[in-house]
């Protein structure tokens, strides 16, 4: 019997900002060292009160708009009980049944087309301290504590892992355009936490629910919402029951481990946090947050494949970092009417952002700007350099921040054109190569490419290829 | 409302608190008449009250992002066990 998988996730990402959520400290914890970014606030201390971090709640209002959820024009804080190390005032404040943002949606681009993923809702908490565990002990770092956390949940319509990849992957892009959060799992800014069931294909009700956690990369939680579906697949196919349980994602041997048992379930009490008063929006007020939004990832998808006439893929991969897209718009601009664009997406995607990857540089900080780009286009499209040449050039740009004009005088590279000096080149490798040359005039066309090769390497990649194609025609004829 | 015993231990797990066989029906006897007394307030009609999280009349009490000054490390590590920079405490699994 087909099965089909119902999955729903729970992603937990960091915000981006000076200070802690509810105290001063700064929420730069990674680097720093161990208890050093900690104050009666974040480390709970009785009587401590804590006070929220305007710019998360507005981050957080951000990024129920950008999902086009609504936003209650009312919500408040609720703390959520239990005993725990990693978070010493034995509650962490949350959202519970009024959230800042609910019912909204995002897109994801799949083979098939376009799905739309329903978003339940988007709250604001504060991140937990970090454990290690050490022999007998559990070690505490209390720096990440109180450090600002959203939490997105989707309804339960993502279907495939290829889907929920998806899903992240956009989810970050957003993140990331927002400039609210990086997104980076391997970092442990983005965390997720997946639900599946299995239920035979055309069924409607739902069967038993596994979570699935500690997946630290976007290709981790592909691989164990794969791995998880199979795993249920077979039981079921077996005639076995799905337990309720909580797996893990075991990285080294590529496999979900069993956790723990839901039986007991979480009791976690919520009540209002009487310590933070709720927070009333105005109409006004979500304007003006709105009005904050920069183009968003899908639209700039769409507007790129209109605006330019790219291909869908190309726009896709422009438009999952916006550093990306501007420099692409830029050097388009700058080329237009002299440059295809699609030209531009293919040296900028192909070229340029492998040599960004070989040298670890973003593409934002590195000295070939959008303008020089553009540059080295034109001088291509003028025919002065071919583009095996361009490519080099390209690269030197990269490492050594030079010009495109002055690595092609400096170096010599400027493209020969000269009718007359290529003739004699080609003369000369037409005498050098008679069996080649008596294959072509027997009809052998791979001859003239043999001939062709011969000639670009004498140049060292100079020469304008049709002109000398044309030469060798001209006087293999005779 | 009467609180049985077996509800009296699960709060005593959440709390991770060992309660004695003595004490867990003492605790009972001594919650229940503590929610007993609570119940006195269904009486009053509250029918025309909307629900509030909050007693005082406060809202969007917010501050500005920025970061200031931390406790020194020497201070938070009076804590009655650490290894190296961090806290200490018997080995707990989630």
């Amino acid at each position: 019997m087909p099965y089909e998988a119902v999955i729903g996730m729970e992603v937990h990402a960091q915000l981006i900002t000076e200070s802690k959520m509810f105290c001063h400290c700064s929420s730069a914890y990674a680097s720093a060292p161990p208890n050093s970014h900690t104050c009666p606030v974040c480390l709970g201390m009785p009587g401590m009160l804590p006070l929220a971090n305007r710019r998360a709640v507005e981050a957080t209002v951000m990024m129920g708009l950008a999902l086009h959820c609504a936003i209650p024009l009312f919500s408040k804080f609720d703390r959520k009980n239990y005993m725990y190390p990693d978070l010493p005032k034995g509650y962490q404040i949350s959202q519970y049944d009024m959230p800042f943002a609910r019912n909204g949606s995002i897109t994801v681009p799949l083979e098939q087309g376009i799905k739309t993923i329903r978003i339940r809702r988007v709250h604001l908490e504060e991140d937990t301290a970090k454990l290690t565990h050490q022999g007998g002990y559990t070690l505490i770092d209390f720096n990440r504590s109180g450090v600002p956390l959203i939490e997105i949940v989707t309804e339960s319509d993502i279907r495939t892992a290829e889907e929920a990849w998806r899903y992240l992957v956009a989810l970050r892009s957003i993140l990331r355009y927002l400039g609210i959060g990086s997104g980076n799992m391997e970092e442990g800014a983005m965390r997720c936490e997946v639900n599946i069931s299995l239920r035979p294909v055309g069924r409607e009700e739902l069967g038993t629910k596994v979570e699935v956690k500690n997946m630290n990369s976007f290709r981790a939680v592909r691989q164990a919402i794969a791995y998880e579906i199979e795993r249920q697949t077979r039981l079921l196919e077996q005639g076995e029951r799905v337990e309720q349980v909580t797996m893990g994602w075991d990285e080294a041997n590529h496999r979900t481990v069993f956790q723990r048992s839901k039986e007991g379930a979480e009791d976690y009490r919520y009540f209002p946090e009487p310590d933070l008063p709720p927070i009333i929006w105005t109409e006004a007020d979500i304007d003006a947050i709105r009005a904050r939004l920069p183009e968003l990832p899908d639209a700039k998808l769409k507007r790129l494949i209109e605006q330019y006439a790219l291909k869908a893929d190309d726009a896709y991969l422009l438009a999952d970092e916006r550093a990306t897209a501007d420099y692409f718009e830029v050097a388009a601009q700058a080329c237009a009417g002299v440059v295809e664009a699609q030209t531009v997406a293919n040296w900028l995607l192909s070229e340029l952002l492998r040599l960004m990857r070989e040298s670890g540089q973003e593409l934002s900080a590195n000295p070939v700007t959008a303008g020089c780009l553009a540059e080295l286009l034109k001088i291509v499209s003028r025919g002065e350099i071919n583009a095996t040449v361009a490519k080099e050039v390209l690269a030197e740009m990269v490492s050594s921040g030079k010009s495109a004009p002055e690595i092609i005088q400096t170096r010599g590279l400027k493209q020969i054109s000269d009718a007359d000096q290529l003739r004699q080149m080609v003369e000369q490798v037409i005498a050098a190569n008679g069996q080649a040359a008596q294959q072509y005039r027997d009809g052998k066309d791979q001859a003239l490419r043999f001939l062709i090769g011969q000639v670009m390497r004498q140049t060292r990649g100079q020469a304008n290829v049709s002109i000398v194609e044309s030469l060798l025609r001209e006087l293999l004829a005779r | 409302m009467k609180l049985d015993r077996d509800q009296v231990l699960h709060i005593a797990e959440l709390a991770k608190l060992g309660l004695s066989a003595e004490e867990a029906d003492r605790f009972t006897v001594q919650l229940s008449a503590i929610l007993e007394y609570f119940e006195l307030l269904d009486q009053l009609d509250t029918g025309a009250i909307p629900p509030t999280a909050m007693a005082i009349d406060q809202h969007n009490v917010l501050r500005k992002d920025s970061a200031g000054a931390s406790l020194p490390v020497e201070t938070v590590l009076q804590a009655p066990r650490t290894i190296g920079q961090f806290i200490a405490v018997k080995a707990v699994l989630d």
